[in-house]
């Protein structure tokens, strides 16, 4: 029985492991692949560091890439990221207390819509959208990326869940009793009280919104307006490695070890708000839970 | 779509509670001031939610040249020649990528639960990291590691017979190759919606069935699986919808492999295959419009035919 149980805990042990390193040694694998040469990626073995010098010069080439596009990219995706983020969490801020405090017709209506098409996958829309806005001629322009991000159903409904646990009535009520406008009860008691679920709510829009792919994929088509991710598709098609027969429109040629920066490069802006962002967010997803 | 679905659920049993408190304390406040507060996300949700539904419906029983269509652009698309494989493979895809996630993520999953809080914060943490990878970059990185050449796992690839790129990305393979990795971005914020729904599990529950004489696999397979079947199926739909949009992966590893992976692979890239190189919104907007329908039935379904969200 004792033999049985612990070879149990071995097979459980060893598939932890496994998983363990099916799920990180890829990330480590891309971070390493920095430091070596396009010919030591394929000669000396998966896990070894090049050397700092050869991540100097894979920077450089990657940058220096196209004049310049590398951060021309990241540049945009900053833009399209921050002004969607703006406009979502601001939005989804008055919205969710406007559902959570307030009653009006149509309200539930507009919750179940939110919900929604917050569980609808946002892909299904990027066609739609795409031919909404070369209707009104916006395609190829910010404006393209950064509107369809403004709308963040997700964020108004955690936003709505913060406002419907965390705030008590009476404490509105007496502020009203005191002579406190609607906005001024919003503005001065409620907003406060929510920073942290609106740091949260921009955190998720952050992310989705770097990370996407169709959507800038579909309505841009400048390479220079680009954003990272669909840049990388870019810097793919000039990788002479992945393009064997046809080595790419330009003349300029990028090696994997560059890819592979460029893979790191656009991560780790997420990577670096997520640590930033942390202690914040902790406290955002544990509002909800501490109440009475 | 994975990280919200991740937080939503922690989120989504909250507002259950106050149902009783919302008719009994007083509202408060004017009419007119909810109008106020929620007129700038309804204008959001008109312009960029409501407006293109209605549009490219609009476009699917139009004429190229207007007029109405009745079911003219949907017989058309579906009578192309890549409509059907391209529903196929989503299809072969959605059944490996689904099995793979009820039987990994809840073994997992199951194991961490069985942890102590601290270690299996560690490997929830570790699981889910790769989810921050999601879009281009992730499929770059499975672009490295499926080539046997580059491959930390090249032993594992050769084992196979794979010893090239070519090799790996055969025809067969790739409802495998992309399961593997929308399953490596997703597993990990599965996961801890599963180990958040077991530790919901009454304790005394699991006390009484190991009183019983229930041994760890029982208890997991008799009572622990059975209580969280509901999220199960909540993972199962999301994933339907979502896993039907297929786009990125496709579309890279095909402009990776010089052409092995057809520009039409699933109905997405058709449909904007159709768009900008045959110019034809309009038939393009009719597969829009059958991808719209699975991405909305799927949700309405959850909201409407579950319990998962309740509104006050």
């Amino acid at each position: 029985m004792k033999i049985f149980k612990s070879s149990g805990k071995l097979i459980g042990l060893l598939i932890l492991v496994g998983f363990t390193a099916f799920f990180f040694v890829p990330v480590i694998w891309v971070v390493l692949a920095t430091t070596k040469t396009d010919h030591q990626l394929t000669s000396a073995g998966p896990f070894t560091f090049g050397s700092l010098h050869t991540f100097i010069a894979a920077w450089k080439a990657l940058f220096g890439f196209d004049n310049g596009i590398m951060a021309s990219w990241l540049k945009n995706s900053a833009i399209y990221s921050f002004g969607g983020v703006a406009i979502a969490a601001f939005a989804a801020v008055v919205a969710g207390y406007g559902l959570a405090l307030t009653r009006f017709v149509g309200r539930r209506t507009l919750l179940g819509i939110t919900l929604v098409t917050m569980i609808m996958p946002a892909t299904a829309l990027v066609l739609p959208l795409f031919l909404e806005m070369n209707s009104v001629h916006l395609t190829d322009t910010p404006w393209s990326v950064i509107l369809p991000f403004s709308f963040f159903p997700f964020g108004v409904y955690l936003c709505y869940i913060f406002f419907s646990s965390t705030i008590p009535r009476d404490l509105l009520s007496a502020a009203r009793v005191d002579g406190c406008s609607e906005w001024g009860v919003f503005r001065y008691l409620a907003l406060p009280l929510a920073r942290p679920v609106v740091a949260l709510v921009a955190f998720f829009a952050f992310v989705a919104d770097w990370n996407n792919y169709y959507l800038p994929f579909v309505m841009i088509s400048d390479n220079n307006k680009l954003p990272v991710q669909v840049g990388l598709e870019y810097l793919i098609s000039s990788t002479a490695a992945f393009n064997p027969g046809n080595p790419g429109s330009g003349t300029e040629l990028v090696k994997r070890p560059e890819l592979a920066l460029a893979v790191l490069v656009a991560i780790s802006v997420v990577a670096i708000v997520f640590l930033f962002a942390q202690r914040t967010l902790v406290k955002g997803l544990l509002a909800g839970a501490t109440k009475e | 779509m994975k990280v919200s679905s991740t937080a939503s659920i922690s989120a989504g049993t909250t507002p259950a509670r106050n149902r009783r408190v919302d008719g009994a304390l007083p509202v408060g406040g004017s009419r007119s001031a909810g109008y106020y507060f929620v007129s700038l996300y309804a204008v959001l949700l008109i312009l960029f939610g409501v407006i293109p539904t209605g549009y490219a419906i609009f476009l699917a029983f139009t004429k190229t040249g207007g007029g109405f269509a009745a079911a003219l652009n949907f017989t058309r698309a579906f009578n192309d020649f890549r409509f059907l494989p391209a529903f196929q493979h989503i299809a072969e895809f959605l059944v490996v990528w689904m099995s793979a996630e009820v039987i990994l993520i809840l073994i997992l999953a199951l194991m961490l639960h069985s942890l102590s809080t601290r270690t299996s914060a560690f490997f929830r943490f570790l699981f889910y990291m790769p989810g921050a990878l999601a879009g281009a970059a992730s499929v770059l990185v499975w672009l490295f590691m499926l080539d046997p050449t580059l491959s930390p796992g090249h032993l594992f690839l050769k084992g196979f017979g794979l010893s090239q790129l070519n090799l790996v990305l055969l025809p067969g393979h790739l409802p495998f190759v992309f399961a593997l990795i929308a399953f490596w971005t997703g597993a990990g914020g599965w996961i801890v919606v599963m180990y958040g729904a077991l530790n919901n599990i009454p304790e005394e529950l699991l006390e009484a069935a190991k009183l019983d004489g229930a041994n760890a696999l029982q208890s997991a397979i008799r009572i622990k699986l059975p209580l969280i079947k509901k999220w199960v199926a909540y993972m199962l739909i999301l994933s339907f919808a979502g896993g039907t949009q297929l786009f990125v992966e496709p579309q890279l590893v095909g402009q990776a492999s010089a052409g092995l992976v057809s520009n039409t692979w699933t109905p997405n890239q058709l449909a904007y295959y159709i768009a900008f190189n045959n110019d034809n919104f309009n038939e393009a907007a009719a597969i829009s419009v059958i991808l719209l329908v699975l991405g909305l039935g799927g949700a309405t379904f959850l909201v409407w035919r579950t319990k998962f969200f309740e509104i006050n």
